[in-house]
């Protein structure tokens, strides 16, 4: 696990022990081998629902299932892929993500991404958003989120 | 001799815009869809009408602001366009047409297509005037059913149409396609058709 890995890891640890309500799956568990990198949120104006971008990067032997996600900044988050055909674009929630052993997968404008709905408090850019990644197994991942203006590329 | 290669340089514009092919990077759609025409409701509340755009390269796109993928994608794919035209983006006006009319009230647009590039205009209306000009260019796009929330998707066309300053259907692009594709062929319709 990389450096980075290992801090998002001892963050997540961190944010277990002051929070008595974290989940039994969750708890005493081994950290997920996932290592987050370029991590942003594209935030839209009022409380339009923002996309929610990161490379995930299985640095484990198994494949890893990415589940949901979490944050206190949005009161829901959801996985969605946006796919195109036949000239039309369209939206939809995957039930899960899947990140091959020692591969990655990328979360990019145009195809996975996370649907961050409602706010729970303002935000603007430049500020950093935790969001909290949930795999099949049970175990979770903290990852802080660059918040970026609309127009980001 | 040097005034008459100054005189050469001076009549290649010209000649350009005299070839009879000229060749553009995006699909040429002249003479295959209606001119530009609408009556909606603009950003600032406003009745607008095609006849508004007229002197103006319109870049034309459908989508809705509970969008949070693929038309900020598009949006910031014409606004990187727009800062690449540099002073000819002042002729060139990107116009968000809303197929959400239900949520997208005036001030919602206004705010999400400046959000963007202060030379984007967001349009609505109600249904009828909105599915009419989606059918004009054969966009089409389908509500899904909302949820407990009241929250729902929408399917749209990717296309990004372009009509040049007499309102002339001419080129489309898509949002994934190549940023200096667009700009070369925005360059060449504001060049000719001046």
């Amino acid at each position: 696990m990389n450096r980075l890995g290992i801090l998002f890891a001892a963050g997540a640890a961190l944010a277990m022990a002051g929070n008595a309500s974290a989940t039994p799956a969750a708890a005493g568990s081994a950290a997920a081998p996932l290592a987050v990198s370029n991590a942003w949120i594209r935030l839209l104006p009022g409380d339009l629902p923002a996309g929610g971008y990161a490379t995930l990067r299985n640095t484990g032997d198994q494949a890893l299932r990415l589940t949901s996600a979490h944050s206190n900044a949005f009161r829901m988050v959801m996985l969605h892929q946006s796919t195109h055909g036949k000239g039309m674009e369209s939206m939809h929630m995957v039930s899960g993500i899947d990140i091959p052993a020692h591969g990655e997968v990328t979360l990019a404008p145009g195809g996975y991404h996370l649907m961050l709905m409602h706010r729970s408090r303002s935000l603007k850019p430049g500020d950093t958003v935790t969001i909290t990644l949930k795999l099949a197994d049970g175990r979770q991942q903290d990852a802080a989120f660059a918040v970026r203006p609309a127009n980001a590329h | 001799m040097r005034i008459r290669m100054l005189l050469a340089f001076a009549l290649l514009p010209l000649l350009a815009a005299c070839a009879p092919s000229q060749h553009w990077e995006l699909t040429s759609i002249k003479g295959h869809m209606p001119d530009l025409k609408f009556q909606l409701t603009g950003d600032q509340g406003k009745t607008l009408t095609a006849a508004d755009f007229r002197g103006k390269i319109v870049l034309l796109y459908f989508g809705y602001t509970h969008c949070p993928d693929v038309c900020p994608l598009a949006m910031t794919h014409m606004h990187m366009v727009m800062q690449k035209l540099g002073p000819v983006a002042d002729g060139v006006r990107i116009l968000f047409v809303s197929v959400d009319p239900a949520r997208d009230t005036p001030q919602v647009l206004h705010d999400y297509v400046n959000a963007f590039d202060p030379r984007a205009v967001g349009l609505t209306g109600d249904d009828d005037a909105i599915r009419a000009l989606a059918r004009r260019y054969r966009v089409a796009f389908t509500r899904g059913k909302p949820d407990a929330q009241g929250n729902y998707d929408v399917t749209h066309s990717s296309g990004i149409y372009i009509f040049d300053k007499q309102g002339h259907a001419r080129l489309i692009a898509t949002s994934s396609g190549d940023i200096d594709a667009m700009v070369h062929d925005i360059r060449q319709l504001a060049g000719a058709s001046q």
